[in-house]
């Protein structure tokens, strides 16, 4: 039985292909046979990982926590110089200028994204906003998140900055953001589940060489990635730490 | 190490006190009235030791508290004791983590020129193979009202 590859299913559609291209890549390194799976849910992934369905997996971080504590997955790499970030944004026309002027019963678009959704949400605390005192409109992406701002259907939006950043110029154009995220330490990771880890070293010295040669740095490109730095284990023992410590 | 505060590094008129903290420690304080507001979209983050030793600080932490990252480093966490924080906040932090549980609450910090900011502090124990090692530390910026809440509860508190 093939190894299975799954990625969180908050990246780019932008970046299909180049997971295509990573994966075989990545089985001509170790000589194993791989598939490439990418879930449209959140909930179908993990439903996955919890029948031991995932091998290698390019995680959130909020995700990584789970399947690092509960489901004995070790860290291989991160993206060098990349963080998660969010963007709280309004409607341009909006009356709000400051987080602290919502109030509960505020109408929040999110996506499904839990790390972003969860910064987001930090992020409007200061407001004395809760996912208990709002009212949560939970779209299928980014674009759809703009759409209820720009059509007054929400007051509020939770963007992935990345995302956001993608947004048309003439979407970008209509909307305003009231804060972003700069915790500059949480970011996605890939790492890989308990029957693929006796190749984990093997793993982590191909993927941190991918740089140095002309088809690794095409695969990554297409990923839109630089460069993979490793992730000590203490690394991600910290990282966890500080998603436990938002996630209260 | 903790040193008494100089009124060199103080900005403003400032009161003086002295402060028993963890560990046997008696600190001179010297503080003022001037808030720094926390700053939006930002985490104040740090972990320590068992002992409540700073092993890291992030950028944040070093901006807000106005000590350099080296000053910080192997200093007791309680450099950042304001004195109208009533020590039994710090004695329900350390109970609720010593027994391996998270610990939230809104939090005065001192800053090195006597100024103060007020924080949303979350602190939990860091377990490694089944030991507490130390304690991370993520600071947020808390709502206003919340703030009211503990200038009006925290007097009552000593």
């Amino acid at each position: 039985m093939p190894y299975q590859l799954t990625v969180s299913p908050d990246f780019s559609p932008d970046h299909l292909s180049g997971w295509y291209i990573f994966n075989t890549w990545l089985q001509r390194q170790i000589g194993e046979a791989i598939h490439l799976e990418l879930y449209n849910s959140f909930q179908a992934q993990r439903d996955a990982i919890h029948i031991d369905k995932i091998d290698l997996i390019y995680a959130n971080p909020f995700d990584a926590a789970m399947l690092v504590r509960e489901k004995g997955f070790l860290p291989l790499v991160k993206v060098q110089g990349v963080s998660d970030e969010a963007i709280v944004a309004v409607n341009k026309a909006s009356a709000i200028t400051d987080v602290t002027e919502l109030s509960p019963g505020s109408r929040i678009a999110v996506t499904e994204d839990p790390d972003v959704r969860l910064m987001g949400m930090i992020m409007l605390e200061p407001a004395d906003l809760t996912t208990d005192n709002v009212q949560i409109k939970v779209c299928d992406s980014y674009v759809l998140v703009a759409k209820q701002l720009l059509r007054e259907d929400a007051d509020v939006g939770i963007f992935l900055a990345e995302a956001y950043d993608d947004l048309s110029s003439i979407i970008k154009k209509q909307l305003r953001i009231l804060v972003q995220s700069q915790i500059g330490v949480i970011q996605h990771a890939l790492l890989v589940g308990p029957r693929l880890a006796h190749r984990r070293d093997e793993l982590r010295e191909s993927l941190l060489a991918m740089n140095v040669d002309e088809k690794g740095r095409d695969v990554l490109k297409n990923l839109s990635f630089d460069v993979w730095a490793n992730i000590e284990d203490e690394d991600m023992e910290f990282m966890i730490d500080l998603m436990d410590t938002l996630n209260t | 190490m903790i040193y008494d505060m100089k009124p060199e590094h103080i900005i403003g008129d400032y009161k003086e006190v002295t402060l028993d903290l963890y560990g046997g420690i008696r600190r001179t304080c010297l503080y003022t009235e001037t808030e720094t507001p926390y700053p939006d979209g930002k985490l104040i983050v740090s972990t320590t030791d068992i002992n409540g030793i700073i092993t890291q600080v992030n950028k944040s932490f070093v901006e807000m508290s106005g000590y350099t990252q080296e000053e910080l480093i192997n200093s007791p966490h309680s450099i950042l004791r304001h004195p109208d924080m009533p020590p039994a906040a710090f004695k329900d932090l350390w109970n609720t983590v010593s027994k391996g549980e998270k610990w939230q609450g809104y939090v005065k910090n001192l800053r090195k020129d006597g100024g103060y900011y007020w924080v949303k502090a979350t602190v939990i124990p860091n377990v490694r193979h089944g030991q507490v090692v130390g304690y991370t530390s993520v600071r947020r910026k808390p709502s206003r009202s919340k703030v009211e809440e503990s200038i009006k509860l925290y007097p009552t508190l000593f």
